[in-house]
């Protein structure tokens, strides 16, 4: 059993405190110890991007990133997306666009496609495609949430939270 | 097998450097290559797990002088947006743009892709042409002590340099390039992203009059370690870039790519993509 170290962050606008093993990766944490099982775990070796999550604003693997390291940042998952309205416009343009298949892949692609959009305003659909190369969908569903992706950058009613 | 027995996230450099004096601290920033690594088990960690990413120095871009320096915990995603590189060296914001995905840009540190030292690592070609050193640093004599090393005899094999365990690995740099500098990026793998290259090329050099001079030629997954390309270099050194010298040049690069075969490619695809990579920057810098 490895160390474990006491660590403080803000998870989804909430202040946390938790132990973790030096060692334990933010994608287990959030799963197995916070409960948030939203953020799925793929591959585990960050070539799937399912697990994608945001830290002080950045998408990245939380399968590879250390738990430990969260500590005084700031980490949003997909069920810190949702508004005080419901879905997120990310969210209900994917429900829209009919871009979900098995869904596995959705809460990472969500993630990162929010981030791009945030981002870059005017994203056209070859940087949307660009930006979203570290999601994989088995389900070969790339074409609808290119759509997706899309109708939110032309919209441009993206909010940032 | 010893069991890790403390986790330490300094904020000064001599603080880090003291914990790796005894040998003893695994080191980390993005995590990355670490975790995939440890996972699998091909690496262990030491007793002391140490996160560098905090330091203070050890980030960010400073090229206000004649000297570029790119601080270790740099990542990937600042070298791909900084206006400054894009600047003084597109090349090496091309490889960043070609690196990965996203997600892993934006946690992978410059100073992890050089110390993992993975024959494919795509920030060792680019920053070999712009003719980079790096700096590593220990404590000794309750001081720290900093010692330079060019990028070319940092490398000694797959996941091995020169850096010694006390050593970590605090900036690379580079001389401003010259004024008239050109520099090429190629690499290929099965898909555009999150792919290990096959092979990749860079070239770096002084382009006037018809003529290429100070050339650096660097290539990436054709031998145990990232390499200059010394024969081509030599085949294309002052010489008017012409059909002759181009040939030339692709027939020297057989002599530095000691490709093998593996599970990603053969060696006859490696050398012959790196022939054909050699050829298309050259014609590149022809056409500009």
């Amino acid at each position: 059993m490895s160390v474990e170290t006491e660590i403080r962050f803000k998870l989804n606008g909430r202040e946390v405190g938790l132990k973790v093993p030096a060692t334990m990766k933010t994608l287990a944490m959030l799963r197995d110890k916070l409960g948030l099982t939203g953020t799925k775990y793929a591959c585990g070796e960050g070539e799937c991007g399912a697990c994608t999550v945001r830290i002080d604003g950045k998408t990245v693997n939380s399968c590879l990133m250390y738990a430990v390291d969260c500590d005084g940042r700031e980490v949003v998952t997909i069920e810190g997306l949702r508004t005080p309205e419901g879905l997120h416009p990310m969210q209900q343009a994917f429900v829209e666009h009919g871009a979900v298949q098995c869904g596995f892949c959705m809460p990472g692609m969500i993630m990162q496609a929010q981030y791009l959009v945030e981002n870059n305003p005017d994203l056209t659909r070859e940087e949307a495609q660009r930006g979203l190369e570290g999601n994989l969908c088995r389900c070969t569903g790339y074409t609808k949430v290119l759509d997706a992706v899309q109708a939110v950058a032309g919209r441009n009613e993206c909010r940032s939270r | 097998m010893q069991e890790l027995s403390a986790y330490l996230v300094p904020h000064r450099l001599d603080e880090a450097l003291q914990a790796m004096a005894d040998d003893e601290a695994t080191v980390f920033c993005g995590g990355t290559d670490l975790s995939p690594q440890t996972e699998s088990g091909a690496r262990q960690y030491k007793a002391t797990l140490l996160n560098i990413r905090r330091i203070e120095g050890l980030g960010g871009i400073d090229a206000q002088g004649d000297e570029i320096r790119i601080g270790a915990t740099t990542t990937v995603s600042e070298i791909r947006r900084s206006a400054v590189l894009a600047e003084v060296a597109p090349v090496l914001v091309e490889a960043a743009e070609h690196f990965a995905s996203e997600q892993i840009r934006n946690a992978a540190s410059v100073g992890g892709n050089l110390c993992n030292a993975s024959p494919a690592g795509d920030m060792s070609p680019p920053l070999l042409v712009l003719g980079a050193s790096v700096e590593l640093a220990c404590w000794r004599n309750d001081a720290v002590h900093t010692r330079r090393v060019p990028l070319e005899r940092f490398f000694l094999g797959p996941g091995k340099t020169v850096r010694l365990p006390q050593e970590l690995l605090t900036a690379v740099v580079f001389e401003r390039p010259a004024a008239g500098f050109v520099g090429r990026f190629r690499k290929a793998g099965p898909r555009p992203a999150l792919e290990i290259s096959t092979v990749s090329v860079a070239l770096g050099a002084r382009f006037a009059d018809g003529r290429l001079r100070d050339v650096r030629v660097a290539m990436g997954s054709v031998a145990p370690t990232p390499l200059r390309a010394r024969h081509v270099e030599a085949a294309l050194e002052g010489q008017p870039l012409n059909a002759a010298t181009l040939a030339a040049a692709v027939e020297a690069a057989a002599e530095d790519a000691k490709p093998i075969d593996d599970v990603r490619a053969s060696a006859w695809y490696r050398g012959h993509l790196v022939r054909v990579f050699v050829e298309e920057v050259l014609n590149d810098v022809r056409r500009d």
